[in-house]
């Protein structure tokens, strides 16, 4: 299972005041922690604090000076991610595009000239899909633009844009099914990942839902998840699934504690 | 017309690790051995990296074991002393490194002191410059209490220690962090346990970047498929990115073999088998060779003619680099 941690986000108060104040040390203790719970990939979010590549930068740097986690460079903006991919060391992450011809046009072939892997978030110029297929094909069209730069499939992180159960329930099994049909795009199949946290949007049972929401997802075949890798019966019931999925072999001790 | 290039790429590499120090690293080894590193599955030097070739580990022992004649014959009167033993090993057979299996503890045997082996450790040490890999007696209540004391009289030598189990584990890692030597961890042809044991060596502060994996038997003829299978899965997790599984692994071919009936028993016994002085060395190497390719880094030999022909196609298999590109 791929975790990507999530906190390293300035829609945290405690990171945007520490951007703000440029003071490394909550950017440097959540990179640690995170790490130290499993995640394979650091998000780092600038969010709308500022709109200076610079400070997306100092961002990076301050994370990658904690830990040697690769880090999940989070923009939708080409001007800073262009800046940004610059101060992060090999095996990165872009935190993404989306199947908009103007984004894909923009944010590719940043992935391809640094040789990282990149996110595709399955939606398009009419805005987010509302069944699976629609889902698929702007997979499609985003796998499609990868291969035409050289991209392999498997640095390619297709995301079907999980959205809150309490406001639209019929969402999920649509996600569910676009994650079942992403599997059949090639062999081996590209990464199937997810922001978690939409699931549970405004609800009373965040950590169920999401817990519960996350292991039917990788009974249908998603492997990372952008999510809160601190919270460790989330982490240990992914593990569990992907035990059931034949994914890890099993030891007695496998959950983390 | 443009062939597709087929050619796997894996996402992990197996851990290295390196058995023996040299003067400058605190030891008095001639020489070091360093295994794993591989991007790929065994013996596919077209595909990926195999930085280093799998070695072979002359097997000694400090009670001469209950062996048929052809093999202690083809071993010569050595078989007596450990250390003339290890040298001839090393002079005549050529092997990479030195096992020794201290049987002589085994409260159902000699029941040899700590201290005696200890002394054997160190005449081995002491008689060869190659590195060393040492074992307790398989008694586990008793390799707990000597264990400690062979592994000081090889301190700073970076030996590989066998073997950590699922309930010696934290003497083993202490032995290890202490003594600066590597560490075996086995399982019983169990892969769960295998994963179990190096969770447990972690959790219990020793580095899995200083472990090898074990399977304990290795033998045609007492479920080689089995081993086989596990080797070959524990390889392709590893490979795939699972981390607890990206080590070198370890086969102690030669222990197991002469324990196996068909590798033992003369035409007497059974008849049509062929003599048993071809036979024997053969279903060693025929075994050596199988784990060879199921992913084995280390391997545990004792006839002098198996050696040879393992030695020979490792040799061969290792030629092949590149030569498919």
């Amino acid at each position: 299972m791929i975790f990507i941690g999530e906190r390293i986000n300035t829609g945290f108060k405690d990171v945007k005041q520490a951007v703000l104040d440029k003071d490394p040390g909550p950017l440097q203790s959540w990179a640690k922690k995170q790490t130290e719970a499993g995640a394979s990939y650091l998000d780092v979010n600038l969010g709308a604090v500022s709109s200076k590549a610079a400070d997306m930068c100092w961002m990076i740097e301050t994370v990658q000076q904690a830990v040697d986690t690769p880090v999940c460079v989070d923009t939708n903006k080409p001007a800073i991610l262009a800046e940004a991919i610059k101060a992060c060391r090999p095996g990165m992450l872009i935190n993404s595009t989306t199947a908009a011809a103007e984004k894909l046009d923009s944010m590719m072939p940043i992935a391809a000239e640094h040789d990282a892997s990149i996110i595709g978030v399955v939606m398009d110029e009419t805005g987010t899909p509302k069944n699976a297929d629609k889902r698929v094909e702007n997979a499609g069209a985003i796998l499609a633009k990868a291969m035409e730069l050289g991209i392999e499939p498997q640095r390619v992180f297709l995301d079907p844009i999980v959205m809150p159960l309490k406001f639209m329930q019929e969402q999920a099994k649509e996600v569910l099914e676009a994650v079942r049909q992403f599997l059949l795009f090639s062999d081996p199949p590209p990464h199937i990942v997810c922001g978690l946290s939409n699931i549970s949007s405004g609800t009373t049972q965040k950590k169920l839902i999401s817990r519960i929401f996350l292991a039917m997802a990788i009974g249908s075949g998603m492997d990372a998840a952008i999510c809160d890798v601190m919270d460790t019966e989330l982490v240990n019931a992914a593990l569990t699934a992907e035990l059931a999925m034949n994914r890890e072999i099993y030891a007695d001790s496998y959950v983390r504690k | 017309m443009e062939l597709v290039d087929v050619k796997e790429k894996w996402a992990n590499r197996i851990s290295t690790v390196t058995i023996g120090a040299t003067a400058a690293e605190g030891g008095t080894r001639g020489s070091t051995v360093t295994v794993g590193g591989e991007t790929t599955l065994p013996l596919l030097t077209f595909e990926g990296e195999i930085p280093h070739r799998p070695v072979i580990a002359g097997i000694v022992t400090d009670v001469v074991p209950d062996w048929p004649d052809v093999l202690k014959d083809a071993i010569g009167e050595v078989i007596n002393s450990p250390a003339d033993w290890a040298k001839k090993c090393v002079e005549e057979f050529k092997v990479d490194l030195i096992s020794l299996k201290l049987i002589g503890a085994d409260p159902a045997g000699a029941k040899r002191s700590p201290a005696e082996a200890a002394e054997t450790v160190k005449a081995v040490l002491e008689a060869v410059d190659v590195p060393l890999i040492f074992w307790g007696c398989g008694d586990e209540e008793t390799d707990s209490t000597v264990l400690p004391e062979r592994s000081q009289a090889a301190r700073g030598e970076n030996c590989l220690v066998g073997s950590a189990t699922e309930t010696n584990y934290r003497t083993l890692g202490a032995i290890g962090t202490a003594d600066k030597h590597k560490v075996i961890a086995e399982a019983p042809v169990d892969i769960n346990i295998g994963k179990q044991v190096n969770i447990l060596l972690q959790d219990a502060g020793f580095s899995l970047e200083d472990t090898v994996m074990c399977q304990t038997t290795a033998a045609l003829g007492y479920g080689f498929d089995y081993v086989y299978t596990i080797f070959e899965r524990v390889r392709i997790a590893g490979l795939k990115g699972d981390k607890l599984m990206a080590l070198p692994q370890i086969a102690n071919v030669g222990w197991e073999v002469w324990k196996v009936k068909e590798a033992i028993q003369d035409d007497d016994i059974l008849p049509g088998w062929g003599k048993l002085a071809m036979r024997g060395p053969l279903w060693e190497a025929t075994s050596a060779t199988g784990y060879l390719q199921a992913g084995a880094d280390i391997l545990t030999l004792a006839h002098p003619q198996s050696i040879a022909l393992v030695r020979n196609a490792i040799d061969e298999f290792m030629a092949n680099e590149g030569a498919r590109e």
